[in-house]
């Protein structure tokens, strides 16, 4: 039994940042494992704890950079990993298309039977990849998952969806399936010294357009990125100033004004 | 190919949800800069009733697919690309809430068709310019999308509500879908985050996000409550780290609340987490970072680390 799961090297930026053309200055981006796949990446060592005989592989589409990233996962128990990066790959201003292309590149040489994705990537948010990635295959699939039971056979992942307002969908997804993964399904494991010093020597495989059959118009993508600005404030509060005493006093002020706390 | 919009409604347990009259609004917009009609596709469940409550202004043709009785992707997206097919719009409208996050991107995948998610404004000048958010709403990005057809998703409470009754055609789309073969299967709801306390119900909610960093900290949190009478509640983070229970947990996924202040501590202001506390009458925020977006819906700000502020706070109430 073979689990794939993608994970994704974001970006943050800083408390105070810049914004240099089209993103946000280099030199005020921190770079981190998704939050997401950090749950996807759990719920795959888990199967492969409870399950004889499963390979977890994790996926990413990145630069080199990136390689930190997937040692993360790796330190917390995936088998080895797949980088997909070359320099047409680096020049395209990757969609959700173009990802789900290369992804699937990726999956019909490694044949899983089931692949784990974060409901979204916490820097550019589009909570697509997973569910496009399961069209191209020709996969079923469930987006925004928050419980997972396999069956035995690995054959039906009875789910939880999470939707809104504190009620949770009960759905079965024959396999291959995607899942994209819920914060809180699980709990992410730390990676332990000895997870860390085993990455080092587990292989992260480098893959290229060509070494996936692919060419260029796998990454061509009709969507540009044309501005990208600091939103106008739109706030209108008023700010407490002064050290943190006197920002207290103002707030325990306040409150009392509203008349939400005694005295 | 018409200049037509394609827009789908969105309902649950038999009723629609507020984000389809959104959808119809931002829908409306489209229709009207593109010089086509808003068709309002409404799939599964009670369609004939839905349609006369969807009969609303704006909307040239509601097309109902009589399947189903809840939400089920394989049925969604099988009905969307026959429906797409047939109207052949140059835009497809859809909400992204966890239902859209579960169809659009396969639909349009499926459609060949331009993706572009959680559009919080656009416009349509020969080919869509979508605005989004991206690290965690501290910027807004314009996209420009260079096709003649594509798909969108709006995010909820972006666009205000169409109301008003309107002079839709009601046509009944002819789909076949055939649920024993579909790969998935909707068994149930389950309603989750009940418990101690209903944090709906309290005037003062003092909540706290991951600021807090380390679940000894919520001590210092519990102590402010303690001095001021609040109620405790938080965002994600800390009932996923199992800190909290989750019927303390505000926002989209957790509950709704209107208190009287709402008092975040150490909350950024996802969209996720305003979604569920923007009614509060008074909203006060502490954070250290003076972008955080849960500012631009304050109405008092302080700008300084928790750790400082929280425990002045309690000395001003003991
Ligand atoms: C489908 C879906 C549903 C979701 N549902 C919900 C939901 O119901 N509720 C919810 O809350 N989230 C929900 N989320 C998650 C949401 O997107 C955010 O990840 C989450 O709200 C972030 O929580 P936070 O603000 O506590 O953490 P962060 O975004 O990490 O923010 C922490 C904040 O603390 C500040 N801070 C750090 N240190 C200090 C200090 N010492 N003093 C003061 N401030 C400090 C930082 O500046 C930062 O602004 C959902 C996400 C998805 C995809």
């Amino acid at each position: 039994m073979k689990v794939l799961v993608t994970v994704k090297e974001v970006a943050e930026a800083a408390d105070d940042f810049e914004i240099d053309g089209l993103d946000v200055g280099e030199q005020y981006l921190e770079y981190d494992l998704n939050e997401w796949d950090d749950y996807a990446i759990e719920a795959g060592v888990q199967l492969s704890e409870a399950f004889d005989d499963v390979e977890v592989v994790s996926v990413t589409i990145g630069p080199e950079r990136s390689e930190e990233t997937i040692r993360m996962a790796l330190a917390k128990g995936a088998d080895r990993a797949v980088r997909v990066w070359d320099d047409d790959v680096a020049a395209a201003d990757l969609d959700v298309a173009a990802k789900a292309r290369l992804l699937a590149a990726v999956a019909d040489e490694e044949d899983p039977d089931l692949i784990l994705s974060g409901v979204q990537a916490n820097d550019d948010g589009f909570g697509a990849t997973g569910v496009a990635l399961a069209d191209e295959l020709g996969f079923e699939w469930a987006a925004v998952v928050n419980a997972l039971d396999m069956s035995e056979d690995f054959s039906t992942a009875s789910v939880h969806r999470e939707l809104e307002g504190g009620v949770e969908e009960l759905t079965d997804v024959d396999l291959p399936a995607v899942l994209t993964i819920q914060t809180g399904l699980n709990e992410p494991r730390y990676a332990s010294l000895r997870g860390i010093r085993q990455a080092q020597s587990k292989e992260i495989a480098p893959m290229t357009l060509d070494d996936l059959g692919l060419d260029t118009d796998a990454v061509a993508s009709p969507i540009e990125r044309t501005s990208m600005y600091e939103p106008e404030t739109e706030s209108d509060a008023t700010y407490f100033e002064g050290d943190a005493g006197d920002q207290a006093s103002q707030l325990a002020d306040m409150l009392r004004e509203k008349g939400v706390v005694g005295e | 190919m018409s200049s037509d919009v394609l827009a789908v409604a969105e309902h649950r347990r038999g009723e629609l949800r507020d984000v389809t009259f959104e959808v119809v609004t931002a829908g409306r917009e489209l229709a009207a800069e593109m010089g086509g009609d808003l068709h309002l596709a409404v799939i599964a469940g009670d369609v004939d009733g839905f349609a006369e409550t969807l009969n609303l202004d704006g909307v040239d043709t509601i097309d109902t697919v009589d399947d189903g009785a809840e939400f089920n992707h394989d049925l969604y997206a099988g009905a969307l690309e026959a429906l797409f097919a047939e109207i052949d719009p140059t835009a497809l409208l859809m909400p992204n809430s966890v239902n859209g996050l579960d169809y659009a991107p396969a639909v349009a995948n499926a459609l060949e068709l331009p993706y572009v998610s959680d559009a919080i404004d656009f416009a349509y000048d020969g080919g869509l310019e979508a605005t989004r958010e991206m690290y965690g709403s501290k910027v807004e990005t314009t996209v420009t999308v260079d096709a003649e057809q594509f798909a969108v998703t709006v995010r909820g409470g972006e666009w205000a509500p169409t109301e008003g009754t309107g002079e839709a055609a009601v046509e009944p789309f002819d789909y076949e879908f055939d649920a024993d073969a579909a790969g998935s299967r909707v068994t149930g709801f389950e309603e989750v985050g009940g418990g101690d306390v209903d944090i709906a119900d309290a005037d003062f909610l003092v909540s706290i996000g991951r600021g807090i960093e380390e679940e000894e900290n919520l001590d210092l949190i519990r102590d402010l409550v303690d001095a001021t009478g609040a109620t405790l509640s938080s965002s994600r983070p800390i009932v996923d780290n199992g800190w909290l229970p989750k019927n303390r947990q505000v926002g989209q996924s957790g509950k709704q609340v209107t208190p009287d202040v709402y008092l975040a501590i150490g909350i950024s202001g996802a969209v996720q987490h305003v979604a569920g506390m923007k009614g509060a009458e008074t909203i006060v925020a502490v954070n250290t970072d003076p972008n955080a977006p849960i500012f631009d819906i304050a109405d008092y700000g302080v700008v300084g680390d928790l750790f400082d502020v929280v425990p002045a706070l309690i000395e001003q109430f003991e």
